[in-house]
C-alpha cells in the first residue's frame, strides 16, 4: 500500500503541484512554510478538491479529474492529524478520541489508547490540555477511525523538546508497528531525514 | 404583592404568546441565519435587508402590513379562511405572529453570529474521522453554535414579551384574547387608580425577563464550556 498522487491546484496566486510515485513506508513532504504543502494533505484527504490530476492510496481511487471520481472526505478513510490538534471543544478527550470509531472497526481501542499513554486524560476538557497531550488525543482519535493511511500536518510543531522526542518516538513506532501508508508533512530537515524513507523536495 | 385572577390571566397570555412565538419562529430564523452565515447566492444583501426591515420600520407598520397580508380578503387571511376556515385576527394566534415578526431578526442575528464562530476546521476534521454532513452538523455544528441559539430564543422571547406597536395595529387590544402585559400596562395607565396595577405587570414584566436571562445563561454555562450570553 503506498500513495500515487499528482494533483495541481491554483490557491490565489500560488500554484501548487506535488508528485509522489508509490513507495512504501513514510514519505516526507518537505518544503518551506507557505508553499501549499498543508493544502496537499487537504486534496487527499478529500478537504479540497484539485484543478487536475489523480490521488491513489494502494487500489484505492480517492480521486481522479480524468474519470470524474472524487470521493467524499468520510468515505476516504483517512487519519489526519491536523497541524493544530482540533480536538472538539465541546467533547471531553474520551469523546474526541471515539468519535471516529465504530464498534466491531478492527482497532483495539485500549492498545491505541495505550501506545499513545493517555489514559489518564481521557475525563479531561481539550482546553485543559497542554499541547502534547492533545496532539497525542488528536493522533489516538485519527488512528482509532481504523484508517487506510495517515496524514501527519507538522506533527512535531509547537512542542517543547521534550514533547518532540515524545512525539517523534511514538510516530516512529507507529510507522513500524502498524504498516499503514504515512504523507508526513515538514519544514524540518532533521525530522524529515530521521521519520522519512522517501522525501519529496516542495516548493523550491 | 399578589396578583389578582385577571392580572394572573394576562401574564400566562403573555408567556403563552411569548412563548409560542419564539418556537415558532425558530425553525426559521436558524434556516436563514443559516443561509445568511454559510450561503453563497444572488440576492443574499436584499433578503438579509428584508429579515432585518421589522427592526428599523415602526412597528405600528409592521402590524398594519400583517393586518393587510392576514385580513380575510388579504394574501395569506385569504388562504387560512378558505383551506381551514381560521382567522388570526383579534386572536391570541395573531398576536403571537405578530411577536414572532418583531422577534425574528434580533433571533436571525444572534445565531448568524454564532454559526459564523463555529470554527469550520472542526467540521473539516469530523468529515474527515468519518461523519457525514449530518452527523458533523449535529455533533460538532450545532453543540458549538447552541449559546448562540440560547442567545437569540432568549433575545426574542424577551422582545416577543415587550411587543407593543405591531400587537396593538394587529390584533388590536383584546381582553383575555390578544392583551400582553405591555398591551394591559398601557390600559392600566389609562385608568384613574390603575397605579397598583401598572406597578405589579411591570414588576412581573421585569422578573420574567430576568429569569428567562439568568436561565439561559446557566444553560449556556452547562452547554457551551464557557461560552457566555450574556
Amino acid at each position: 500500500m503506498s500513495f500515487d498522487i499528482d494533483v495541481r491546484r491554483t490557491l490565489g496566486e500560488t500554484e501548487i503541484a506535488c508528485h509522489v510515485e508509490p513507495g512504501a513506508g513514510v514519505t516526507v513532504l518537505f518544503g518551506p512554510s507557505g508553499a501549499g504543502k498543508s493544502s496537499v494533505l487537504n486534496m487527499v484527504a478529500g478537504l479540497l478538491r484539485p484543478d487536475a490530476g489523480h490521488i491513489r492510496v494502494g487500489e484505492r481511487t480517492l480521486f481522479d479529474a480524468a474519470t470524474g471520481v472524487d470521493l467524499k472526505p468520510e468515505a476516504r478513510r483517512a487519519g489526519y492529524v491536523f497541524q493544530e490538534p482540533r480536538l472538539f471543544p465541546h467533547l471531553r478527550a474520551r469523546a474526541n478520541l471515539l468519535y471516529g470509531w465504530r464498534k466491531g472497526a478492527a482497532v483495539d481501542v485500549d492498545r491505541v489508547i495505550d501506545l499513545l499513554g493517555i489514559a489518564h486524560l481521557l475525563d479531561r476538557w481539550p482546553r485543559t490540555l497542554s499541547g502534547g497531550e492533545a496532539k497525542r488525543v488528536a493522533i489516538g482519535r485519527a488512528l482509532l477511525t481504523d484508517p487506510a493511511f495517515l496524514l501527519l500536518d507538522e506533527p512535531l510543531a509547537s512542542l517543547d523538546r521534550a514533547r518532540r522526542e515524545e512525539i517523534l518516538a511514538l510516530l516512529e513506532r507507529l510507522r513500524d508497528g502498524i504498516g499503514l501508508p504515512i504523507l508526513l508533512v515538514t519544514h524540518d530537515r532533521a525530522e524529515a531525514e530521521r521519520l522519512g524513507d522517501r522525501i519529496v523536495a516542495f516548493g523550491e | 404583592m399578589v396578583l389578582s385572577a385577571e392580572e394572573w390571566g394576562i401574564v400566562l397570555l403573555s408567556l403563552k404568546v411569548g412563548g409560542v412565538a419564539v418556537l415558532a419562529v425558530l425553525p426559521l430564523a436558524f434556516a436563514l441565519a443559516w443561509l445568511l452565515a454559510r450561503g453563497r447566492f444572488p440576492g443574499k444583501l436584499l433578503l438579509d435587508a428584508l429579515v432585518h426591515l421589522p427592526l428599523v420600520v415602526p412597528p405600528v407598520v409592521t402590524g398594519w402590513m400583517l393586518l393587510l397580508a392576514f385580513a380575510p380578503a388579504g394574501p395569506i387571511g385569504g388562504l387560512l379562511e378558505r383551506w381551514f376556515g381560521v382567522t388570526v385576527l383579534f386572536r391570541w394566534s395573531g398576536a403571537a405572529i405578530a411577536a414572532g415578526v418583531m422577534a425574528l431578526p434580533l433571533m436571525v442575528r444572534a445565531i448568524r453570529l454564532s454559526l459564523e464562530g463555529v470554527d469550520r476546521r472542526l467540521e473539516q476534521a469530523a468529515r474527515s474521522l468519518g461523519a457525514g454532513p449530518v452527523r458533523t452538523f449535529a455533533t460538532v455544528t450545532l453543540p458549538l453554535a447552541l449559546p448562540g441559539v440560547l442567545a437569540g430564543s432568549v433575545l426574542g422571547f424577551a422582545r416577543a414579551l415587550g411587543e407593543f406597536g405591531a400587537t396593538i395595529s394587529f390584533v388590536s387590544n383584546v381582553p383575555g384574547e390578544t392583551e400582553t402585559l405591555p398591551l394591559a400596562i398601557y390600559s392600566a395607565l389609562q385608568v384613574p387608580g390603575g397605579e397598583g396595577q401598572v406597578l405589579r405587570l411591570a414588576a412581573v414584566s421585569i422578573a420574567i425577563a430576568f429569569i428567562a436571562l439568568l436561565a439561559s445563561e446557566l444553560v449556556a454555562r452547562r452547554t457551551g464550556r464557557g461560552n457566555h450570553v450574556l
